[in-house]
């Protein structure tokens, strides 16, 4: 019985151990991105520009990844005057292309390849995905209000005009307006397409960061 | 917006993109980056250490020296980087904020350089990181409060220009500013002594007369007490209202604590004088008298350590507070746990709970005097629980009051300390000016022989004295030659002036001109008295440039100007010491030369080997004249 009771606390040490070390191995999870090279094959980046961004993702992030929180504060730092958190959790998922719940440098890269130096197509591919939240190939009305409304929590409290408290809700209709050809409720891949490329301002304004880097 | 994430702002941009399709207006134009520069390697070379970062890096804040144009002030064109003649250890944390955007602080660093070089490079303290911010905090405040024990010594030393009260008040507060000021202290020091040790002998007694038991010695010789204490409240007061008379501040006086104690300590005699010996009031006449022994709290203005003492339980009032009110709890709780313990036994004497008090307090502090003990078991049980965390309660918040105590007694040592260190430091520093200034004296002979040298054309000597002064020296020289030409005076020493008083005073007796006055009442000391004087004067003997306070004592450096008259043939010769405020109206020429004088008290005259020079004739020579023999005698 003593040898039970000897026994059982050393078990129960071990696995304490064991879970000590899980935890420790998981705060130390490190990711290297692939090579330059094939990064500079994937993406439509210059080598230069492929270091310079690496430097500035290492520098925030010297592990190499972003989890969701990290890339939060940083997003809400550009935002200082209103609540950034839920737009940059959206963003977050758009970028987690993996949905493994951390950004890699690789997946960061590709996203801002196709943003800067992608075709427009590709670039309203991209933002159709931001939009479907639940990735199911449409945009309803909820998930649009929800975009929309994050986007309004970025502006803070002290707006000009004040802000109203229904401006996302007409905001929403005014998009679905636009977008629903069809006069489905939802908006689909392609009817977004159609209906962006026939909107002067939206094509001008998708050319406006063409040499952010 | 923290140019911390500068970096990640293309990222921030791209995001942009998602709300495109959501607005509604067209969007303002983009800025252009129009110096398209490719990110570059900048050198900063900063005192021999090369550092190397991206230009991006210090372009992170651009309100900073390195992050703004400020910079290219520091460009070495041929080597094609920027120099810094800083420490390259402080820079390194510099630097390091540029990279992560937080600023550390080396705590092996002192102080007031790292602010230094913080101020250098244009970087706010304020931005230092959680991490090292409280240890920066206390190190800067250790160090004003420094600066601040060095500023109160030097405002110790006498203003010129202070009028009676204010005089009276300083010496009032600083005992060892003048003799009088001692004296007052030591005086009012004994009369405090006398009073208390009246008090007490009051209450002796004094052996039996013939039909009375013992009586104190109050009582027996009360005319001889009566007057000591009529004596001394007399001083008292009269120490009162003079404090109060020189006070600048009446109202924050008289609400000081020290007064509020002079005056409860003289009150009492006053009132037992108004007072009749009514039976009704005889007996609060008694309790008054026992406040004559507050005069002992007039020894804190005598004693440093007890104003330590009370500044500390004044800063632990918190801690003691605490303390107090533990105690009271446990007093109570164990009070009323031994009242009830006790209850049943018969003849016990915790009649009651604030009768266990004492019994609480007694056992709590360890006293155990044994005049109330427990009888039962439970009561003995519920003793020895009381007693054991008596010991405990009082141990806690002791500490706490020990090392206040401690930190502010060794923070008083370490004034003490400094201000014997900095009078030896002033010694040597004094020691080092005067020797620079001698320096001067010397170059300048040696340039007065250099032009003797001219004229007689020997030119090895004239070379090998050339050689003597560095370059750096000769331009400084040149420049207090340029001092001495602009004030048409000169310098010399200590021991030339001197000399050049008496013949002054010698030459200036017969002649009665409104300055002799002054040189009649200082004949023989009219260079030492005088010179002592603070007149702030100027200081001539460093370059301009450093102000040398004027207003410390026995540092003075003097440079009085003294002219005698030289011969008739040379320049307008005006009679002058600089005691006397540059008389212009006398002019007597009866020769002489004209010599200015530098008096570094005390000036090791050793240096200065040479007073006799001037006694020679007058020297029928273009100014500068008067110390071309003395030149000879350096040759020699």
């Amino acid at each position: 019985m003593w040898c039970l009771f000897f026994l059982s606390n050393v078990a129960s040490v071990c696995v304490h151990a064991d879970k000590a070390d899980d935890d420790l191995e998981m705060t130390m999870v490190c990711h290297r991105p692939e090579g330059l090279d094939q990064l500079e094959a994937q993406t439509n980046f210059s080598k230069r520009e492929l270091q310079v961004l690496y430097r500035g993702f290492k520098n925030e992030c010297p592990s190499g990844v972003v989890n969701e929180e990290t890339f939060k504060q940083i997003y809400s730092q550009f935002f200082p005057h209103g609540d950034a958190s839920t737009y940059a959790h959206y963003l977050f998922n758009a970028f987690d292309t993996g949905h493994s719940g951390s950004i890699k440098f690789e997946d960061f890269v590709t996203a801002l390849s196709i943003l800067l130096r992608g075709t427009v197509t590709e670039k309203l591919q991209w933002t159709f995905n931001l939009y479907d939240i639940n990735r199911d190939g449409y945009i309803n009305k909820e998930e649009m209000t929800d975009i929309v409304r994050a986007i309004y929590d970025m502006m803070g409290k002290y707006t000009y005009p004040v802000l109203k408290h229904d401006a996302p809700k007409q905001h929403v209709d005014a998009f679905f307006q636009k977008m629903d050809k069809n006069r489905d409720g939802v908006v689909t891949l392609d009817e977004f397409i159609l209906s962006c490329q026939e909107d002067e301002n939206i094509m001008r304004s998708l050319q406006l960061f063409e040499n952010v880097i | 917006m923290a140019t911390g994430v500068a970096a990640w702002l293309p990222f921030a941009r791209a995001a942009a993109i998602g709300w495109m399709p959501v607005a509604n207006c067209p969007m303002p134009i983009a800025p252009r980056d129009n110096s398209k520069r490719q990110d570059e390697l900048i050198i900063l070379n900063v005192s021999g250490r090369r550092f190397q970062t991206w230009r991006t890096t210090l372009d992170r804040y651009p309100d900073t020296l390195l992050g703004s144009s400020e910079k290219d002030f520091f460009y070495n064109e041929e080597t094609k980087e920027y120099f810094f003649d800083r420490d390259p250890d402080a820079f390194r944390s510099i630097l390091n904020f540029y990279r992560t955007g937080k600023l550390h602080y080396p705590r092996h660093e002192c102080i007031s350089a790292y602010d230094e070089e913080l101020t250098f490079f244009g970087i706010i303290p304020e931005i230092i990181g959680d991490c090292c911010y409280e240890e920066y905090k206390d190190r800067k405040r250790e160090n004003l409060e420094r600066l601040q024990d060095d500023q109160e010594e030097n405002k110790d030393m006498k203003l010129p220009n202070m009028n009676f009260r204010e005089t009276m008040w300083r010496a009032f507060e600083n005992p060892h500013t003048s003799t009088m000021a001692l004296v007052f202290y030591y005086v009012t020091g004994f009369f405090i002594a006398i009073s208390v040790i009246t008090n007490v002998v009051e209450t002796v007694p004094c052996g039996s007369t013939a039909n009375q038991k013992d009586m104190p010695c109050g009582e027996r010789y009360t005319v001889a007490f009566f007057c000591m204490d009529t004596a001394c409240v007399m001083i008292f007061t009269v120490e009162y209202l003079l404090r109060l008379f020189a006070a600048p501040s009446r109202y924050r006086f008289m609400r000081s604590v020290m007064s509020i104690i002079d005056v409860v300590a003289i009150l009492p005699y006053y009132i037992g004088l108004v007072m009749t010996n009514n039976e009704d009031v005889s007996g609060a006449f008694v309790t008054l008298r026992v406040f004559r022994v507050f005069r002992i709290f007039k020894f804190s203005r005598h004693s440093q350590g007890l104003r330590i003492l009370g500044y500390t339980l004044k800063s632990c009032a918190s801690e003691l507070g605490f303390l107090l009110f533990s105690l009271t709890m446990a007093i109570i709780i164990f009070a009323t746990v031994m009242f009830y313990a006790e209850k049943g036994s018969s003849s016990s004497k915790f009649t009651s709970i604030p009768a266990s008090f004492w019994y609480t307090i007694v056992t709590m502090t360890t006293l155990g005097y044994g005049d109330m003990v427990p009888k039962t078991i439970a009561g003995k049980i519920f003793g020895s629980i009381c007693s054991l965390s008596g010991v405990l309660v009082i141990a806690l918040p002791v500490p706490v009051i020990v090392s206040n105590f401690s930190r502010i007694y060794h923070q008083n040592q370490r004034a003490d300390k400094r201000r014997a260190q900095k009078k030896a430091r002033l010694a040597r520093i004094r020691i080092a000016k005067s020797g620079s200034a001698n320096a001067f004296l010397q170059s300048k002979r040696n340039g007065l022989i250099n032009e003797l040298l001219e004229l007689t054309g020997t030119e090895e000597d004239e070379q090998k004295l050339i050689k003597s002064t560095s370059l750096l020296e000769s331009q400084h020289h040149h420049l207090l030659h340029c001092l001495e030409k602009t004030t048409a005076h000169e310098f010399v020493d200590e021991q030339m002036y001197e000399q050049n008083c008496l013949e002054t005073v010698l030459q200036s007796y017969p002649s009665r001109s409104p300055s002799i006055s002054s040189h009649d009442s200082s004949m023989g000391t009219c260079c030492g008295h005088r010179v002592k004087k603070n007149i702030p004067l100027p200081n001539a003997s460093v370059p301009p440039a450093h102000p040398v306070p004027v207003h410390q004592g026995p540092l003075q450096e003097l440079s009085a100007i003294h002219i005698q008259c030289s011969d008739p043939s040379s320049h307008t010769a005006s009679r002058s010491t600089l005691n006397l405020k540059a008389d212009d109206s006398r002019i007597n020429c009866k020769g002489g030369r004209i010599t200015t004088a530098i008096i570094s008290l005390p000036t090791p005259p050793a240096l200065t080997p040479d007073g006799d020079g001037l006694h020679g004739p007058p020297q029928r020579r273009p100014p500068p004249p008067s110390v071309s023999n003395s030149s000879t005698d350096v040759l020699q």
